[in-house]
């Protein structure tokens, strides 16, 4: 099972960007979403952003782009060997869908969170086969950046993994694997940084540019927490904080005041145009 | 998979100049006509999909395939080669 045809749940900058990633590597690819314009838009999206990536020399080249089919139907995803969910971070959502999923699903095939936080486990509750779940947190855009981390569950199988892993090499992908846990590796350490980035900022200590050019110019990070936060999209950084606050209870991740208003303002990032910085 | 659709005559000057003041609008800077865009970070690679549709709209272009290229938008040099032999084969 090498995840002949794909489904992707939720046509989002993640879940679009997603089925890019597996279009251009040929696999036909079906994607859901409740929201009819998103729906409408997506297949312009996603050729689109074949083009961005062909340009940026990130594609095969000897390969037929796979057949994208926008649909509102759950039930479309029984045709699917693997079903990616990346629907909004909001855990309630998530299981209402997996749990969806579950009841359509052929039996086999491969269900996959691109969750930024919530653990495996917990989403693992919401499905019929636990052992057929595991996480792969896909960077932004998928396409262009080679590395993803792949999460195991405690319940995740060894068969689950393998289609995991063959998936992975079929995108062309590189899966850097961990345990589960809130945030896995990277957003436990991100997320945290982020909302102590916006600290700074809401205490007069430094503005964004600064913030963001200490980490580029004296670390060296290819970009800055702040910059990092805007291209995620700070909607979803909030979301993430409140996962991992609800989960560990650390104040560390309490989503600053400063967030929370740029968020209340619609001032999402890159996708809105202003976030941190203007784009 | 390149196509073009406006058959108005273009000059390699012309061409040139449109790009030249393009870049010049979006850099604050003006540029060489054979600087590297990419290498020397004048802008980043991304920048090279503004470039492409800035050519497809000002030329009435449609480039794809393996005219997709990151190389083809290196320099004001290479795009403009890139226009004339896209508006040629299609006037051919």
């Amino acid at each position: 099972m090498s995840g002949e045809r794909l489904a992707v749940l939720g046509a989002g900058v993640m879940g679009t960007a997603i089925a890019t990633l597996a279009a251009g590597h040929g696999l036909p690819v079906t994607v859901v979403d409740v929201d009819p314009a998103r729906l409408e838009a997506v297949e312009a999206d996603i050729r689109g952003q074949l083009r961005l990536a062909q340009l940026m020399g990130k594609l095969p080249t000897d390969v037929t782009p796979g057949e994208v089919t926008p649909t509102d139907s759950i039930a479309a995803v029984a045709e699917a060997d693997v079903v990616i969910e990346s629907i909004t971070e909001r855990p309630e959502l998530k299981a209402k869908v997996l749990a969806e999923v579950s009841a359509v699903v052929r039996p086999g095939a491969l269900l996959v969170s691109n969750t930024s936080a919530i653990p495996i486990d917990e989403l693992a509750a919401s499905v019929t086969h636990p052992g057929r779940l595991v996480g792969i947190h896909f960077m932004n855009p998928p396409y262009l950046i080679r590395a993803v981390e792949l999460i195991r569950g405690p319940r995740s199988t060894d068969t689950a993994m393998a289609a995991a892993t063959a998936l992975l090499d079929r995108l062309g992908r590189e899966p850097v694997v961990v345990g589960d846990g809130p945030g896995f590796v990277i957003n436990r350490i991100l997320q945290r940084t982020i909302n102590e980035a916006a600290r700074i900022v809401e205490e007069g200590i430094a503005t964004p540019e600064a913030v963001d050019a200490a980490f580029t110019g004296c670390l060296g990070h290819t970009t800055g927490p702040l910059a990092t936060a805007d291209l995620i999209g700070l909607d979803n950084v909030v979301d993430s904080l409140r996962v991992l606050h609800e989960r560990t209870g650390d104040a560390g991740y309490e989503p600053c005041a400063l967030l929370l208003r740029k968020v209340a303002d619609g001032d999402f990032g890159r996708k809105t145009g202003q976030g941190f910085h203007r784009h | 998979m390149s196509t073009t659709t406006n058959r108005e005559p273009v000059t390699a000057d012309a061409v040139r100049a449109d790009l030249l003041a393009f870049l010049e609008q979006r850099t604050k800077q003006a540029v060489d006509p054979d600087l590297d865009l990419f290498a020397s970070g004048l802008v980043s690679s991304m920048f090279a999909m503004e470039l492409v549709v800035h050519l497809e709209s000002a030329f009435g272009l449609t480039i794809g395939g393996p005219d997709l290229k990151l190389d083809h938008f290196r320099t004001v040099t290479a795009m403009t080669a890139l226009v004339l032999r896209l508006r040629e084969t299609a006037d051919g």
